[in-house]
């Protein structure tokens, strides 16, 4: 009986730490990991594919103007284990964006983080497991 | 039998029978087997491991991806040549998001045998049947058919995406395949390592407890490579809960235009 629960107790800690690389296919070097940037905007689309999803939205940035911003993040099963859909956004939806920039300064980015209109968080991190290095 | 032992046996069956049609009907569609994060799964038992069996869905887990490839023997002048044209994401001979021109990532190509199982190696499921042992792929819903019917691998068969595989138990616990005849357009992984056609690939499945196997990939490629090297070394597999959704996750030709269109393309660094 013990060596069982032993055995359940190994098998859900080793589970816990499963958290799969965000970016397999190619590194993230044209993306400044240095740099966050938060910003307010309006969801334009949202891309549930693979092997990236990725998040359109306007917002008004530090150049002062609106630009159609595109946020890239992981493909649809390592973002299902962080509680992310298919549904998570339809256009319209007032967000909060935090994303580490492209380094051309262009209006593209990878998500970090994603602050809904109904105040819910969704991280591209599993909670309690410190960001992967990139 | 006494009515009473009958009537319990009648009321357990109807109990169990019950459980497992509410069990099935709450379960998660796309359950991904995970005991934590959501999913219904549970963890595999524990216990020795079964004789000459592999059947089960295994997973990789983070190791599986394997994003920046992997480091193998030298190159051969031919093999130096070939590594030097391809432009990978990753490893290091990588170019920025922009100018990578990956089959796999980039033309939507099949990732090919070996780079199946050496780069975005997820859950998957192996089948026996009296004369194969089929393996059935998350990454891409590739399936691969490998002969356990004691047949020789063909001296020069036609070049194929995921090759030609024969294997069989080298003890009751190790199952041996050797795959030939891998067309030579693949890569081996996502660093963009090549292979020639004359590629042989040996993978052993080591099962060492029931809810573990042990993975050894060796290429073996003397026109690409000075001498053989493992592309994986004992990579431990997990045994998932049998009613894991393999799910989806085909990188499509389609899906990757848009990518380049949407982000790659307008992050290309400024001169």
């Amino acid at each position: 009986m013990r060596d069982k629960l032993l055995g359940v107790l190994l098998a859900v800690a080793g589970l816990l730490v499963v958290s799969v690389p965000l970016l397999a296919h190619h590194s993230a070097a044209t993306f400044d990991t240095t740099k966050e940037i938060t910003l307010k905007g309006t969801v334009t689309g949202w891309a549930w594919t693979n092997p990236h999803t990725f998040l359109k939205f306007d917002a008004k940035d530090d150049t002062g103007t609106v630009r159609n911003w595109a946020g890239e993040s992981a493909n649809p099963i390592a973002m299902t284990q962080r509680g992310w859909s298919r549904t998570s956004f339809k256009a319209g939806d007032e967000i909060t964006v935090t994303l580490q920039p492209a380094r051309n300064g262009e209006p593209v980015g990878l998500l970090l983080k994603v602050v809904l209109p109904n105040g819910q968080t969704l991280v591209t991190t599993p909670p309690g497991v410190p960001q992967p290095a990139r | 039998m006494p009515k009473r032992i009958i009537d319990s046996i009648v009321t357990l069956m109807a109990v169990l029978t019950f459980s497992a049609v509410t069990l099935a009907q709450n379960q998660k569609w796309n359950s991904p087997g995970l005991a934590a994060g959501g999913g219904q799964g549970r963890p595999s038992a524990a216990g020795p491991a079964p004789r000459r069996n592999l059947s089960g869905i295994w997973d990789a887990a983070g190791a599986g991806v394997s994003g920046p490839g992997h480091v193998g023997a030298p190159f051969t002048p031919w093999g130096e040549q070939m590594a030097k044209s391809y432009k990978p994401g990753n490893g290091p001979r990588m170019v920025t998001l922009a100018d990578i021109e990956d089959p796999l990532s980039t033309r939507g190509d099949p990732a090919g045998f070996p780079r199946l199982v050496l780069f975005e190696l997820r859950p998957f499921q192996i089948v026996q049947t009296p004369n194969q042992m089929l393996m059935l792929y998350m990454f891409e819903k590739r399936w691969r058919i490998i002969w356990t019917d004691g047949r020789d691998l063909p001296k020069d068969p036609d070049p194929r995406w995921y090759g030609y595989s024969v294997g069989k138990w080298e003890d009751d616990y190790t199952f041996v395949v050797q795959t030939v005849g891998m067309d030579e357009r693949t890569w081996l992984d996502n660093a963009g390592n090549p292979h020639s056609a004359d590629l042989r690939v040996e993978e052993r499945y080591r099962r060492v407890a029931n809810n573990t196997l042990e993975l050894t990939v060796t290429i073996n490629d003397p026109k690409a490579y000075t001498k053989p090297w493992l592309g994986r070394d004992r990579l431990p597999l997990r045994l998932m809960p049998p009613d894991t959704d393999l799910m989806e996750m085909i990188p499509s030709a389609t899906e990757a235009a848009e990518y380049k269109r949407i982000i790659a393309t307008p992050s290309k660094p400024n001169k």
